[in-house]
């Protein structure tokens, strides 16, 4: 089977409240693929869509060009970690994991062997019910793991991880791409997969805001622009705007120059001897990348404003130049 | 980890059916929570532990007890019912004008009168039947019987009644309705038998001369020589109530019946020896002794009797016969219904209140397979609970009630199979019916209140505690707990004249009729939770 996701225009409505607004994206295999935007986005409701658990008012979800409803044994298709707390409290994990093995014809030498992947063999045996949210996360993808699937889906996967755990999980993920699966992962904290996405799918109010790979998204977000320390401010501003430039004032002695090299900023202010004592080229962080993605469709704020710039180039930033 | 992304799935698992595999994961579910194991073991100790108490308590009390009719049921002295051809208890006591008739013959009577003294108001045990009134299943008539005195006997009769018509009956059970009205001097009946080997054919007739047949019966095995004539039966009258504690209540006791026959005549191999009269088990019956009797007079036979031959009806204290069915084992079912309940609630709504329903819906995508496993898995664990309960309740009640004495009314095993069984199949389809309740409203205070309004209340309002009649028989007709009626003991029989109502051990529909309706309201339940699953989002 081909380990892919492909989503293509999913609406959903909960009553007024637009969940899903034409979300469309593809999740390739060898790749882990990130699922980020903030809370609200519409994340978990396109994780369920895909899982068949919620009907979508329009639009396809498939797995490997199938849907889930067709799915003969779907967990050895779609292994996914939906909610950790997903658990009968008085229900051991190997118990748990049991019963999943049963239902898609699995024995207990499939369970023994996730339990191992997932490292909880000292626990297994423990009511589930008193596990921490580290140790659930590691049941749920042990779970997820089940049927040894090709494609993986996680959501929120490094939620209440100790930093060790973080780290475990980001070699984890990226171990499974590394064996062909397609891996996707959500998060509303992109720092959390920085290291460990390849691509990114990054939606806001049920939309796809972008969907590029990693490198090409922090190159976007680095855009052209120049970070220049300088005390004689007002002067700066004045030449470079001459020069063409975008100026914005970030602090008291610095500004951001968009729309002139680094070369070509020192050369101007050198031509009218105005001071400065830095001049950098800006690198954006992946955090950078996606607040700027994100910052229009942040559900909170601007609710009436219309949905900016959908795609791979980062949108203009209001306030900007002025 | 391999590499490889095939799954590792064991060739002989994945061949299997996915319903199988369904089951056996919801299985596993069930059997891991220790808590719902706890629960369906409560539901069986709570079955039989209330079985055996009231079980008990009752064969403790029952040398005091006095039956609904009157009539005290004596303490480790009650005789045994006779049985009947089927195994059924019966009532064969009656006063019987007999010769022996060999090989095929008839035999006509004309009937004149057929009047009854009932016992005075305010009176009931051992009261004299000094009222004249209509006892409605009086019977005065003439009868072919394969013997005498002992039971089961093969007999036919035809014969009128106070208040029902002519009858033809035989073998205790049989009834077939013949012309109706009551008798008197300006409206005879003329009554005929004729025997053909194993069959007997009833005729009656308004004139002596326009003859009607009711009804041709065989009798297997009827002998040669048959004791054939006149005979007079009075019933017991039943009481119109019962109150709390179970003590008959209104109106209940012997009366007794005498008929006037006339134009006598036969052919066959009668002798020549004059008629015999007498109780068929006169040993038995003190009291109706006192008031039997015939004479005859210029061709007139007069017949004076109580008693009946008819089945025997539970709590009727006919001549002493013991009155508790093995019903009376099964009165815990419905507690320990509430603990199955619970479980089969707990069962979805766990899922629900977790999200886990989401991890069992994403494993299986097809939701109405989901549905039938769980229900499946339920109803298998909620049946042998229910068998264990009540077969546990029955063996132990029944020595209990054994070593004190007392016995249970006798019922024919296929009887006393259905009443266990059923009271099982009962449990498991109320545990199906509680589930698919808990998969539309997904809250288990809910899912559980429903069952205990639907089933648990109506119930205990109609079948123990002392609800009228009417809404009684109304609320076990509409109401799921209309499937109690597999514990019905007794068949009601019309020709029977008794108290029947719930808390008297008669439920208003058929055995299976009344678990019909309880699978109905399953089936309804089932289709309400099977659309709901599949259209609600998880």
């Amino acid at each position: 089977m081909e380990a892919t996701i492909k989503v293509a225009g999913l609406r959903k409505r909960f009553g007024s409240t637009v969940a899903l607004d034409g979300m469309t994206f593809a999740v390739q295999p060898g790749l882990v693929t990130g699922f980020v935007g903030p809370n609200g986005a519409g994340k978990s409701t396109a994780m369920r869509v895909i899982l068949g658990l919620d009907a979508a008012d329009e639009g396809t979800a498939l797995i490997g060009g199938k849907s889930y409803q067709s799915l003969r044994h779907p967990l050895s298709h779609v292994g996914a970690l939906l909610d950790t707390a997903a658990l009968q409290p008085s229900r051991t994990a190997r118990n748990h994991l049991l019963w999943l093995a049963h239902s898609q014809g699995l024995g207990r030498p499939r369970v023994d062997a996730v339990i191992e992947q997932a490292g909880l063999q000292s626990a297994a045996r423990r009511r589930a019910g008193g596990y921490s949210l580290g140790m659930r996360q590691r049941l749920g993808i042990a779970a997820a793991l089940l049927g040894d699937p090709p494609v993986l889906m996680m959501d929120e996967p490094f939620n209440g991880m100790d930093p060790e755990g973080i780290i475990w999980m980001r070699g984890f993920l990226r171990a499974l791409a590394a064996e062909g699966r397609a891996v996707f992962v959500s998060s509303h904290l992109m720092s959390e997969l920085q290291d460990t996405a390849d691509h990114l799918v990054v939606v806001g109010r049920g939309r796809v805001i972008a969907d590029a790979g990693v490198s090409d998204l922090i190159t976007a977000a680095s855009g052209d622009r120049v970070q220049l320390r300088t005390a004689a401010r007002a002067d700066a501003i004045t030449v470079l705007a001459r020069a063409g430039a975008e100026v914005t004032a970030t602090a008291p002695d610095v500004l951001t120059i968009k729309g002139l090299s680094s070369e070509r900023t020192v050369a101007a202010l050198t031509a009218r001897q105005i001071p400065f004592s830095e001049v950098t080229a800006h690198r954006a962080t992946l955090e950078e990348a996606y607040m700027e993605l994100t910052r229009d469709a942040v559900e909170f704020r601007a609710v009436s404003a219309p949905t900016t710039a959908a795609g791979p180039a980062p949108a203009t930033t209001p306030g900007a130049a002025q | 980890m391999t590499t490889t992304i095939t799954p590792n799935r064991s060739a002989t698992l994945q061949t299997r059916d996915g319903f199988a595999q369904l089951v056996h994961a919801e299985w596993t579910k069930f059997r891991t929570v220790r808590g719902w194991v706890i629960g369906m073991i409560v539901a069986v100790l709570v079955t039989a532990g209330i079985g055996i108490f009231v079980a008990a308590g009752d064969a403790g009390q029952s040398c005091q007890a006095i039956g609904p009719t009157g009539s005290s049921s004596g303490c480790g002295s009650a005789p045994a019912l006779p049985l009947g051809p089927d195994g059924e208890p019966v009532v064969d006591n009656f006063y019987f004008v007999r010769q022996p008739l060999t090989g095929n013959g008839t035999l006509t009577v004309r009937l004149t009168s057929l009047t009854s003294l009932l016992p005075p108001a305010g009176q009931g045990l051992g009261a004299t039947p000094s009222q004249p009134g209509t006892v409605p299943w009086a019977k005065a008539g003439i009868i072919m019987s394969a013997t005498s005195l002992s039971t089961p006997r093969a007999y036919a009769a035809v014969m009128a009644t106070g208040a029902n018509g002519v009858r033809m009956q035989w073998n205790y059970t049989g009834d077939t309705a013949g012309l109706p009205g009551a008798v008197s001097a300006g409206s005879p009946r003329w009554l005929r038998l004729a025997r053909d080997g194993d069959t007997i054919t009833g005729y009656d007739s308004a004139d002596g001369a326009h003859w009607t047949v009711v009804d041709v019966v065989r009798l297997a095995g009827l002998p040669a020589t048959v004791q054939a004539g006149l005979f007079t039966a009075s019933p017991q009258l039943p009481a119109r109530a019962v109150n709390i504690a179970g003590i008959g209540q209104g109106g209940g006791g012997p009366t007794a019946s005498t008929a006037v026959f006339d134009h006598l005549s036969r052919s066959g191999a009668w002798p020549a020896s004059s008629w015999t009269g007498g109780y068929t088990q006169g040993d038995l019956a003190a009291e109706a002794q006192g008031v039997g009797g015939y004479h005859q007079l210029a061709g007139r036979i007069t017949v004076t009797g109580q008693g009946d031959v008819a089945p025997a009806i539970p709590d009727q204290g006919e001549f002493g016969s013991s009155e508790n069915t093995i019903a009376i084992y099964l009165t815990g079912t419905f507690v320990g219904l509430i603990a199955v309940a619970v479980v089969a609630t707990m069962f979805m709504t766990g899922e629900y209140r977790r999200g886990l329903i989401r991890t069992t819906l994403a494993a299986s995508p097809r939701r109405g397979r989901v549905l039938a496993a769980k229900a499946l898995v339920v109803a298998g664990v909620a049946f042998v609970a229910g068998l264990l309960g009540t077969a546990g309740a029955e063996v132990v009640g029944t020595s209990i009630a054994r070593s004190r004495g007392t016995q249970d009314f006798p019922e024919p095993w296929p009887a006393e199979l259905r009443m266990i069984v059923g009271t099982a199949l009962v449990v498991a389809v109320v545990a199906v019916l509680t589930l698919a309740v808990a998969t539309i409203v997904r809250r288990s205070v809910a899912a559980v209140t429903i069952i205990f309004a639907a089933i648990v209340v109506p119930y205990f309002l109609s079948a123990i505690a002392t609800l009228p009649v009417g809404v009684a028989d109304w609320l076990l007709r509409v109401t799921p707990a209309a499937g109690f009626a597999l514990q019905q003991a007794t068949p009601q029989y019309r020709q029977v004249d008794a108290y029947y109502a719930p808390v008297s051990g008669f439920y208003p529909l058929a055995p299976w009729a009344g678990f019909a309706v309880l699978c109905a309201w399953t089936l309804a339940a089932l289709g309400g939770a099977v659309y709901l699953l599949r259209r609600r989002d998880a």
